[in-house]
């Protein structure tokens, strides 16, 4: 029998798209009306449909050798991940042809970045893994310098690269070291040889240690968090939203699945090291953004942490913690894609709001608008009727009972502190007058659409988050 | 629809809010009538509660449904003696304090009164919700149309204000939700539920931690000394609406959370707390008033004296004897309408002279008598002379103390003399003597409307001084229960942290 190819076909799809968008680019000419954004966008509801179909077959399985693996963890993030691509397109098209980017290679890089993304929260072999996450990575640098003319868009894909070369640098050199203490780069197999103790202990310990500084750097917590700011405001910032919200997300599947899977039984040695982390991460995101005035700056320290909040819930481990990671993640993701997009939605010929003076009075303005930013910074708050609060309260939960009480009320104090500088934009907006004329665009259609999706959802979640929180609860206890 | 009164009540609120935020933006009439309307019809339907209620211990109007059942929450709701009069007078305030606002609110009225409605609801929802998790969900949802009608229609200061009003409580709330959680595990019955929770008192260690938590976020919502810092700020920025509902209302939460979460739950940690709440709430009485008597500004006044007033309600609520919990719901009650009022009058004199200075006015009765006869009337409410509502509230709570302690209760009946003084001096400056201000000179006397909306205050304030056996008949019961679950729960068996009780699920 062949290769069953089915539990990738997904991730299939989007590469295929993704030549198909380059080289109908190459085709289409200058000029003309770019079927990029559609083609793109049709790859991704067939990517979505795809697994929506293989989840209601029940298809699960490894494949390829057993390298890339198809289980409920997987499936919902592909989910997310798959949805966050398909929210981001949807801001996209306004916000390049505002920012004189709109080129074929932008759609292109997106969809290769999620393709990494598929890779990263599937991969069961640590090489293919690391190949997917230089897939997801690749693709954004490129992606983070498409302003070539801005110093700031060049100088946010060099630092990208260059921090997320050296985290990888450390992510290969742990694998290295694994193999080295089990003879394999593979996750079950690592687990066994881990387990077993034996003379590789110091080797395991320190790949591990290794392992931990790579996801740092990518899921961006403390104190390997340097890059975020930078990067977050010099990309564009669609680019910026498929970042915080869509590497987040595929991270920390990459993160659960190889500190749980391959490295049970080091845990004693690495929960500690992880809750340190966190406190770390919460403290230090949560004063990062007191500090910003400019809202993609004090988004990137809140993405900071909110590293923080759920690194407290990968400490808690198996079963409730993945499960609260994986909510978590949801509404984290349809947040930020909201507060990116929404200021994406904004940006005219030149003009991009970056300052809270630029969203001053916006209620008045842009009511609709202004209320969607509203629900996502109180969603980031922590504050019902919202996904948030709800994702926050799993969080802790799942701390308190794996016996870290300190880490939730760290947590839940650093909530109060990131509700200064969250309502701030509020005050903003609401309780402001505007300033000066009033110079931005008009949303567009799609954006619009892509917001309120957002919004709704995350309200919705807030009061009946059920089926989101079941469906997590099987992807937890799915994970292989 | 009896059997889901309560969830009616919750959700009107919702349903209404929604409505108002569709109507076009330049209806403001018809926002202002949709707004009254539904509040006013929430008040009507609040009526049926009196209607069903029955004089006995034990919830009633109980619905319980499955929400998140495989985490142990769920939708229950409940009223009993100690709840049914708070969630009538929510729904007595709320139409009174908008139509308090009628005219001077003029900016953005659709989502003032989607603010007012969304608040009426979070304000239903934490008196009537029976699960933890519902309950928190209502308190704190509750902070954001607070914060958003102090941000944008309070005075100068507003946002300052609004930060710190939110700011404070969140804070407080938080390290509640940590003490869930914590309680949540502890028990080990795996469930949100208050009444279930409350049959299983956990290890009394742990409950001195868990209580603190709960007091804090209850301290600072009364507010006890020496937590009351955002009051004075928040009460005097907010608009007249907001200042009615803050002070009406929202400051009832904390004492209620005590009685219905607190003191059920950790009964151990309740008794051996209680000498320290009642210390607290007699220097805030004290301190309270002390501070009123040097107040230049009205509405500052009228917010330390809360603090004074809410002090009584605090000692009789820690002196846990069935007369004193009686006496403190019944002062909630009574301070909800006599501050209500206050705060309206105060709005009443801003919007015709934008001042809260009291040195500003002075020998208003000679321009505006009506104005001055209601002012002096709920004043009277307002300081406890008898045959007012006042009297009632702080004399059963002064009798029900003196057996939790004689001292303590000799220093709240300082409050009371010094009350009499700070009101009654503050009604002197403002309205006897001569008109020292030109500009006071010509002042209209009370409209209609606003007549309208004071009659139903000054009545209340009236009957509930003389037929106060009609409303404390139906809080007896509920309080005698309470008193006795948490007196007598030294006696029962304890859960030891990490151990799993079995607990029946079902009511």
């Amino acid at each position: 029998m062949g290769v069953d190819l089915r539990p990738v076909v997904p991730a299939l799809i989007v590469a295929v798209t993704g030549v198909i968008v380059l080289l109908a680019q190459a085709f289409a000419g200058r000029g003309k009306a770019s079927p990029s954004m559609p083609l793109s966008l049709l790859g991704l509801f067939g990517a979505l449909a795809s697994v929506i179909v293989l989840a209601a077959r029940g298809v699960r399985g490894a494949t390829l050798g057993g390298a890339y693996v198809l289980d409920d963890f997987s499936l919902f993030l592909h989910g997310l991940i798959l949805s966050v691509g398909i929210v981001a397109l949807l801001i996209s098209p306004s916000y390049l042809r505002a920012t004189g980017a709109e080129r074929g290679e932008y759609y292109a890089l997106v969809l290769f970045s999620i393709v990494g993304m598929l890779g990263l929260v599937s991969c069961l072999e640590l090489v293919a893994l690391f190949v997917a996450l230089e897939i997801m990575s690749v693709a954004l640098y490129g992606a983070a310098g498409l302003h070539r003319t801005r110093p700031e868009s060049t100088e946010a894909a060099m630092k990208y690269f260059l921090t997320g070369a050296f985290s990888s640098a450390f992510f290969l050199y742990g694998v290295a070291l694994l193999y080295g203490a089990s003879g394999s780069t593979w996750v079950d197999r690592i687990a066994a040889a881990v387990a077993g103790g034996g003379e590789g202990g110091t080797l395991a310990l320190l790949g591990a240690g290794m392992l931990l500084v790579g996801f740092g750097f990518k899921v961006a917590s403390v104190p390997f968090h340097m890059w975020a700011p930078d990067v977050y405001e010099g990309a564009p910032t669609t680019v910026t939203a498929v970042m915080a919200a869509g590497v987040k997300a595929a991270a920390f599947g990459g993160f659960v699945r190889v500190f749980l899977r391959a490295l049970p039984g080091l845990s004693e040695q690495w929960e500690p090291a992880v809750a340190a982390l966190a406190l770390v991460t919460m403290v230090v995101g949560n004063l990062g953004a007191l500090a910003q005035s400019n809202l993609k700056r004090m988004l990137a320290y809140s993405s900071v942490a909110h590293a923080g909040y759920l690194l407290t819930a990968l400490v808690a481990g198996d079963g409730a913690g993945t499960q609260a990671i994986l909510f978590y993640l949801v509404a984290y993701a349809l947040v930020n894609l909201g507060g990116f997009g929404a200021l994406a939605a904004l940006a005219r010929s030149g003009r991009e709001p970056l300052w809270l003076d630029d969203v001053a009075g916006l209620a008045r303005r842009r009511p609709a608008l202004a209320a969607a930013i509203a629900v996502y910074m109180v969603s980031l708050t922590g504050v019902p009727v919202s996904a948030g609060f709800v994702g926050k309260f799993y969080l802790f939960r799942a701390a308190v009972e794996a016996g870290y009480v300190t880490l939730a009320i760290v947590g839940f104090l650093a909530s109060v502190v990131s509700a200064y500088y969250y309502l701030r934009v509020v005050v903003a907006m609401y309780m402001r007058e505007p300033v000066g004329e009033d110079g931005w665009a008009h949303v567009s259609t799609a954006s619009a659409a892509a917001l309120a999706f957002t919004a709704i959802v995350v309200l919705g979640l807030g009061v009946y988050p059920g089926p989101v929180l079941d469906w997590a609860d099987v992807a937890a206890r799915s994970l292989l | 629809m009896s059997g889901r009164l309560l969830t009616v009540l919750v959700f009107l609120p919702v349903a209404g809010a929604v409505l108002v935020a569709l109507l076009p933006r330049a209806a403001e009439r018809a926002q202002k009538v949709a707004g009254l309307v539904v509040s006013g019809g929430v008040f009507v339907l609040s009526l049926l509660l009196l209607r069903g209620f029955e004089a006995v211990p034990g919830m009633q109007f109980e619905e319980r449904h499955a929400w998140l059942p495989g985490y142990g929450i769920s939708y229950h709701l409940g009223l009993d003696g100690l709840s049914l009069w708070l969630v009538v007078l929510t729904t007595f305030l709320t139409p009174l304090a908008l139509a308090g606002s009628w005219s001077s609110i003029r900016d953005r009225v659709r989502e003032f009164n989607v603010f007012m409605l969304l608040l009426e609801a979070g304000m239903i929802g934490v008196f009537v919700a029976l699960d933890l998790f519902l309950f928190y969900i209502f308190w704190e949802a509750m902070l954001i149309p607070m914060y958003f009608l102090i941000g944008i229609w309070g005075h100068e200061r507003r946002i300052y204000a609004a930060f710190k009003f939110f700011l404070y409580t969140m804070a407080g709330s938080v390290l509640m939700l940590v003490a869930f959680l914590v309680l949540y595990q502890a028990t080990g019955a795996r469930t949100f539920d208050l009444l279930l929770l409350a049959q299983r008192p956990v290890d009394p260690a742990l409950q001195t931690w868990l209580f603190a938590a709960f007091a804090l976020a209850f301290a600072i919502k009364v507010p006890m000394f020496p937590f009351h810092t955002w009051l004075p700020d928040a009460h005097v920025e907010a608009p007249t609406a907001g200042s009615v509902i803050l002070a009406g209302v929202l400051l009832k939460m904390g004492g209620y959370g005590f009685l219905r979460l607190a003191f059920p739950l950790f009964p151990d940690a309740a008794v051996r707390f209680a000498p320290w709440i009642g210390a607290l709430a007699a220097i805030g009485i004290v301190y309270g008033a002390l501070v009123s008597l040097v107040q230049p500004n009205l509405k500052k006044l009228i917010a330390y004296s809360s603090v004074s007033h809410l002090g009584f309600v605090m000692l009789g609520i820690a002196a846990l004897t069935p007369t004193a919990v009686v006496g403190s719901v019944y002062q909630m009650i009574n301070h909800g309408i006599s501050t209500g009022a206050l705060f309206l009058l105060a709005g009443m004199l801003y919007d015709r002279r934008h001042t809260f200075e009291i040195a500003e006015y002075g020998g208003l009765r000679r321009v505006m008598p009506w104005l001055t006869a209601v002012f002096l009337l709920v004043s009277f409410s307002s300081i406890a002379v008898p045959g007012f509502n006042g009297f009632i509230g702080e004399f059963l709570i002064l009798l029900g103390s003196w057996r939790f302690s004689p001292p303590l209760v000799v220093l709240a009946s300082l409050g009371v003399v010094l009350a009499a003084g700070y009101v009654l001096w503050m009604v002197q400056r403002v309205f006897y003597g001569e008109v020292t201000n030109a500009k006071n000179a010509s002042l209209p006397d009370l409209s209609t409307r606003e007549a309208l909306v004071l009659v139903p205050l000054v009545a209340l304030a009236l009957f509930m001084g003389v037929a106060s056996p009609l409303f404390t008949r139906m809080i007896e019961p509920s309080a005698d229960a309470l008193v006795r679950v948490v007196r007598e729960a030294p006696a029962r068996p304890r859960v030891a942290p990490g151990t799993v009780a079995e607990i029946p699920d079902g009511r």
